[in-house]
């Protein structure tokens, strides 16, 4: 029974794979972003012949090699857990992902196997100019790998192209072109691919930014800052441009988190944005207590990044839980109902097949068929079970907005300065540049945050509930196999920044 | 005279081409133990004895599992909370 179901067993395999992601995200951006910017210093090298530049393309290339070859194969225990720990969702989407990742991962392997080795071996023993292009295919195969998983993420945020088998009990994939190409799927591909080239250009700037406060390789420090701070202010305002576009999207298909994120209980027109705050951890969304305990709103904005409109209506999370008739605005306390008839006809359709009755079967499968769309709300609880946690939500999002809007400027004094040709002689923004890879990685990680805490409860939006989702199992399993990957992860870490600190401390090779 | 000296055919280049970047490898030794500790730690532990694949474990074909998941999904239909 769905009541007595041990939900601790849902808690812990929400965080093993939560665990497990943001571990993954820690080595990924810097391999999906760096490549590029390798490519870019290998291209300048060709062009000018000038050692210097090669010794700089290799030093940052034996970096990417140790983080690419710790990071490598972590994402692999997603799939196990997809496996062990959520069975009925791998089983119902298993036709929409299952080839598409396959063939992902074996075009990955062959791409990156074949031209990674040229790429590091390659150094005056096949031409210039095929060594060069095996620097960009690297570079292209390794954000290309990203392409389907991205794809998937965002398929499970936005499910369209799909039609489910009542008789497979499997979502079916109907478009390929409206999974592949969905407007969610490519904010959610660019927003990865130029964030993850700005958390590079980040790495190389806290890198080279130490090496000039020590007073080391500082022409090869500067030329590295020059060329990341130029790439680093493209990556960023691009990852703020789709960034926005991303927003909009989340309010037309998930606009329960785009209430979430910014605190919004009660829908109005043109509301403003919260540029700053701190939640009220006492408010519920039932009651009239005030959702914050301080704020700076900047007003209008919300409506614009909401609808594109300053004019115009954005639900909160009390339209979207008990509804709103004004606005045609349907809460999940009606969406529960519906649901609740799409799984008795899906049951009674079953009974029917089962009993060889195909006339009862065809009227239970068209009333399923009507509510269908609504199946996941069907097995909450409560309405308010539809509202994700707010607090985490909100500050995940604010951290990386705020964050995200600092990159464009830390790029530009860089680069100020750089022409200038005063960089050397400002230790304040050394000191300060060589931490800002970290704030990198604290952005990407909140942004992943937002992006899945804010969904809840949903692992497929509105059709599938994490609490359904996941296989019945015992909370003991889970925890046991939490804390060997929290070990596993923790000494692969350890591992990678005591390698990396070791090569940075040696620099690049002499000539 | 002496015979001039043949290239090594292309399966062979592309051996050594591997087999000298290989031998030349300073930190690269140790990131190739650490892949492949971690690899067996994954595919040989984890895999076998913490990660079944529950569905294929538990089940022969596609239509017991399918059978399975359907009953998972309409369960709630059946609960007197319902």
């Amino acid at each position: 029974m769905l009541e007595s179901m041990d939900l601790s067993m849902v808690n812990w395999a929400r965080a093993q794979f939560a665990l497990t992601a943001m571990y993954h995200w820690l080595f990924v951006p810097l391999t999906l972003g760096i490549t590029w910017i390798i490519a870019f210093f290998h291209t300048i090298y060709v062009k000018t012949g000038n050692e210097e530049w090669k010794r700089l393309t290799k030093f940052w290339m034996k970096l990417f090699g140790i983080n690419f070859a710790i990071g490598v194969a972590t994402g692999i225990i997603l799939e196990f857990e997809f496996g062990t720990n959520w069975s009925n969702y791998s089983w119902m989407v298993g036709d929409i992902f299952g080839a598409p990742l396959a063939i992902e991962g074996i075009f990955a392997f062959f791409l990156e196997a074949t031209f990674f080795a040229v790429m590091f071996f390659g150094w005056n023993r096949v031409s210039k100019g095929f060594h060069l292009f095996s620097t960009w295919m690297v570079a292209v195969g390794s954000n290309m790998s990203a392409v389907w998983i991205l794809v998937a993420n965002a398929w499970m945020q936005y499910p369209v192209g799909q039609a489910f088998n009542p008789d497979t009990a499997r979502f079916e994939m109907q478009s390929f072109a409206e999974v592949a190409f969905s407007p969610y799927a490519i904010n959610k591909f660019t927003h990865a691919t130029s964030s993850s080239m700005l958390t590079a250009a980040l790495f190389i700037i806290s890198i080279s930014s130490w090496y000039l406060l020590r007073g080391r390789h500082q022409l090869m420090a500067k030329r590295s800052i020059i060329v990341a701070a130029v790439l680093g202010v493209l990556a960023s305002i691009f990852t703020i441009v789709n960034g926005d576009e991303s927003a909009y999207e989340i309010a037309q298909v998930q606009p329960m988190k785009l209430a979430a994120i910014e605190g919004l209980y009660e829908g109005t027109m043109n509301p403003g944005v919260v540029a700053l705050g701190i939640v009220n951890r006492d408010k519920q969304v039932f009651d009239n207590k005030d959702p914050f305990l301080f704020e700076i709103q900047i007003p209008h904005v919300l409506g614009l990044m909401a609808n594109r409109s300053f004019n115009s209506f954005v639900p909160g999370m009390k339209d979207l839980v008990y509804g709103n008739p004004d606005y045609d605005i349907l809460g999940s306390a009606q969406k529960m109902v519906r649901g609740k008839q799409a799984i008795a006809s899906l049951d009674a359709y079953r009974q029917a097949k089962k009993s060889g009755d195909e006339e009862a079967a065809g009227t239970h499968l068209a009333a399923f068929n009507e509510t269908k769309e609504f199946l996941g709300y069907g097995y909450l609880t409560t309405p308010e079970e539809a509202v994700p946690p707010v607090a985490l939500s909100f500050y995940s999002f604010h951290v990386m907005v705020v964050l995200g809007s600092l990159f464009p400027l830390i790029f530009l004094v860089y680069l100020y300065f750089a022409k200038k040709g005063t960089l050397e002689q400002k230790k304040w923004l050394l000191g300060f540049g060589t931490i800002t890879y970290f704030l990198g990685i604290i952005a990407g990680q909140a942004g992943w945050i937002v992006a899945e805490v804010g969904r809840q409860p949903w692992s497929i939006q509105g059709l599938l509930p994490v609490t359904i989702a996941r296989t019945n199992l015992t909370a003991g399993t889970v925890q046991t196999t939490f804390f060997i990957f929290l070990f596993l992860f923790t000494a692969l870490l350890i591992a990678e920044i005591s390698i990396m600190l070791k090569q940075i401390s040696i620099g690049p090779e002499e000539n | 005279m002496q015979a001039p000296l043949r290239q090594p055919g292309l399966i062979r280049r592309v051996f050594l081409f591997y087999y000298t970047g290989f031998k030349q490898m300073t930190v690269g030794r140790t990131l190739w133990k650490i892949i492949f500790i971690k690899l067996f730690i994954m595919f040989a532990i984890l895999k076998v004895f913490f990660f079944p694949n529950f569905l294929k474990t538990n089940f022969d074909t596609d239509h017991e599992r399918a059978e399975h998941v359907a009953d998972e999904l309409t369960r709630p239909a059946q609960s007197a909370m319902f």
